[in-house]
């Protein structure tokens, strides 16, 4: 499918005004430094586009979890593209022969904000999906862009985005429950783990089996509150149920910390004691508020009580979660 | 000509000369207030900002049974100022015979290496630890060791939060058998200004630290996602440390002028107007 050159410019104002267009923190606005971080073996961290995107690289091609924010695709691209080159040439060869990058063949969407999605269309344009015999046979084009894999609540709500979205920058793989690959890709599984009425209605975790790496899209976050985003179907109660289903899967390697890796939607890279300081936190403050709730004690004065104070200097304004909170145990909308 | 590439020689050779060794094993000198068990609510000592006493206000003796924090060791914003004896030793490169690094590791902790290869710091992406990431270099005859990436931890075991943006500044002195172990904790949310403690080692020649293996258990039957905290203001045992010991409730919350000898005489000048 081609788009008209004006109508590709667009995209990015189009996602970012969008109803769903809600970034996780103002600062995925700034104009992006992308960086590369290595996790663990063949999987990398690309920050700095927006939310966090986890990559892994090898043989078979790049998965990546997420796409940033649309305005900085072409970073991503560059980014992945220089480090790509440089995994597939770590061999010793001659200098002058210079082995191609193998193609993009998945983004994974965590959830349907723009900071992660915003990037769809573009990058997933410059990959190949892997197909042939019958598919390739009837369809031309079915090779043609990266597959685009979600659970089906971010298809539906992208789907009803007004303005429309792309069609390019939907998802085109969705599933409902859990879902694995049906293949190794780079050497080991992939699966998906639908987190039901968390941050928003479809977040998904993708877990790298062999590289014990989790990546949670904003279900965790080590730079602010958690948003629970409630007109995107989030509640407290299902952030607090994936945030200890993070750590029923996750095993430290020793006294606590290591072992499985936890890359957040934001910020920098964890592990379990990580997302169980963070559990513990929404846990008390949902405790406390609750305990106002059943004292009749309105949005206006329990923000006023200031519930999060012990945090606020570590995790910023809590304004937006304290509501998210409130309402999602109130049901006053 | 001569003088010169002696001086040279000296100059170069100075540092390695000038080292101290603090390889060994040391057991701790508990004459201070490096007590393993305070009471819940025994802040005095520690500058805590308003964010730090509220997190110990609602901090109950209960959590630590949760089973994923019953295997969590003592972080470095606390361990060199609890109970347990420490080994020290070196890490030398093979071919150069240079110091790579020192490493210390407690009864209940983890390894704790102090790079001394030049190596930089990680980048702020990467993960936090227990022990945080340390370089550390000589200075004189002391060991100055800096440390970033800690994870959240704490200062004093009954709940006095050290944030994950805290970094540590540690010093060895060491004078004969005794080593006094100085800690600089820095940490915008949750002290108001620095806190410097000093610890007193003395070498233990025929020390052994134990294995300290663990393995989480059920200690209290709970629903799931339940975790133990006092609610504001509800907190029964926040009194306790001071009326055992006939203190002020606000001295005994902590804060930075609780750090100063000013404070005892204001304590002593408020008994004598009884």
């Amino acid at each position: 499918m081609r788009m008209p050159k004006t109508y590709l410019a667009l995209t990015g104002a189009v996602v970012l005004a969008s109803g769903i267009a809600f970034a996780q923190q103002n600062a995925a606005q700034q104009p992006a430094d992308v960086r590369i971080e290595p996790v663990r073996g063949h999987i990398y961290l690309i920050a700095g586009a927006g939310g966090n995107i986890v990559a892994s690289i090898g043989p078979d091609g790049v998965l990546l979890v997420d796409s940033g924010l649309s305005q900085n695709a072409d970073k991503v691209l560059a980014a992945l593209n220089k480090l790509n080159v440089e995994i597939a040439n770590r061999g010793g060869l001659p200098t002058t022969t210079v082995i191609p990058p193998k193609p993009i063949r998945y983004i994974i969407n965590t959830h349907l904000h723009a900071d992660h999605t915003g990037g769809n269309e573009k990058i997933s344009k410059s990959g190949k999906t892997i197909t042939g015999g019958n598919v390739t046979g009837e369809f031309g084009d079915a090779a043609e862009g990266a597959t685009i894999v979600s659970q089906q609540a971010v298809l539906d709500r992208m789907g009803q985005a007004k303005p429309a979205l792309p069609f390019a920058a939907l998802p085109s793989d969705t599933y409902h429950d859990d879902k694995k690959l049906s293949h190794y890709f780079n050497g080991e599984a992939v699966l998906l783990s639908h987190m039901p009425a968390a941050h928003t209605d479809g977040d998904s975790l993708v877990y790298f089996r062999g590289s014990d790496v989790i990546a949670t899209g904003d279900i965790f976050v080590t730079t602010t509150y958690p948003f629970i985003d409630l007109a995107n179907g989030g509640t407290v109660q299902g952030e607090l149920a994936a945030l200890n289903h993070i750590m029923d899967m996750a095993v430290a390697e020793f006294r606590t910390e290591g072992g499985t890796l936890i890359v957040p939607g934001h910020g920098r890279i964890a592990d379990i004691a990580d997302v169980a300081y963070y559990r513990d936190m929404v846990t008390i403050v949902r405790d406390r508020i609750q305990d106002m709730i059943k004292r009749d004690m309105t949005l206006e004065q329990v923000k006023a009580s200031k519930p999060t104070a012990d945090w606020d200097p570590r995790y910023g304004s809590p304004d937006r979660f304290v509501e998210g909170v409130y309402r999602s145990l109130s049901n006053k909308k | 000509m001569k003088t010169t590439g002696f001086l040279l020689l000296l100059a170069l050779g100075a540092p390695a000369f000038a080292q101290m060794d603090f390889a060994g094993d040391w057991a701790p000198v508990q004459d201070e207030d490096n007590t393993g068990n305070p009471y819940v609510g025994e802040f005095l000592g520690i500058p805590m900002s308003p964010a730090s006493h509220l997190r110990g206000e609602a901090w109950s003796g209960s959590y630590m049974t949760l089973p994923e924090w019953q295997c969590r060791p003592h972080g470095a914003m606390y361990i060199s100022r609890g109970p347990s004896q420490v080994r020290i030793w070196k890490e030398v490169d093979p071919v150069t015979r240079q110091l790579t690094a020192y490493h210390a590791e407690w009864l209940r902790s983890i390894d704790n290496p102090y790079y001394m290869d030049g190596r930089p710091h990680p980048s702020d992406l990467a993960i936090h630890t227990w022990g945080g990431f340390s370089t550390a270099e000589f200075v004189g005859e002391m060991l100055k060791i800096t440390t970033t990436h800690l994870k959240e931890d704490y200062y004093r075991r009954n709940g006095a939060p050290s944030s994950d943006r805290a970094t540590l500044t540690q010093y060895w002195i060491r004078r004969g058998d005794y080593l006094t172990w100085v800690t600089i904790a820095y940490d915008p949310v949750y002290l108001t200004e620095p806190m410097i403690r000093s610890s007193e080692y003395r070498l233990a020649l025929n020390q052994q630290i134990p294995p300290y293996p663990c393995d989480a258990v059920e200690e209290v039957v709970r629903a799931k996602g339940v975790v133990p905290h006092e609610l504001p203001g509800k907190n029964a045992f926040m009194g306790e440390f001071g009326k055992k010991y006939n203190l002020p409730l606000e001295i005994t919350r902590g804060g930075p002028e609780t750090m100063y000898p000013e404070v005892a005489r204001k304590i002593e000048a408020e008994r004598n107007k009884k």
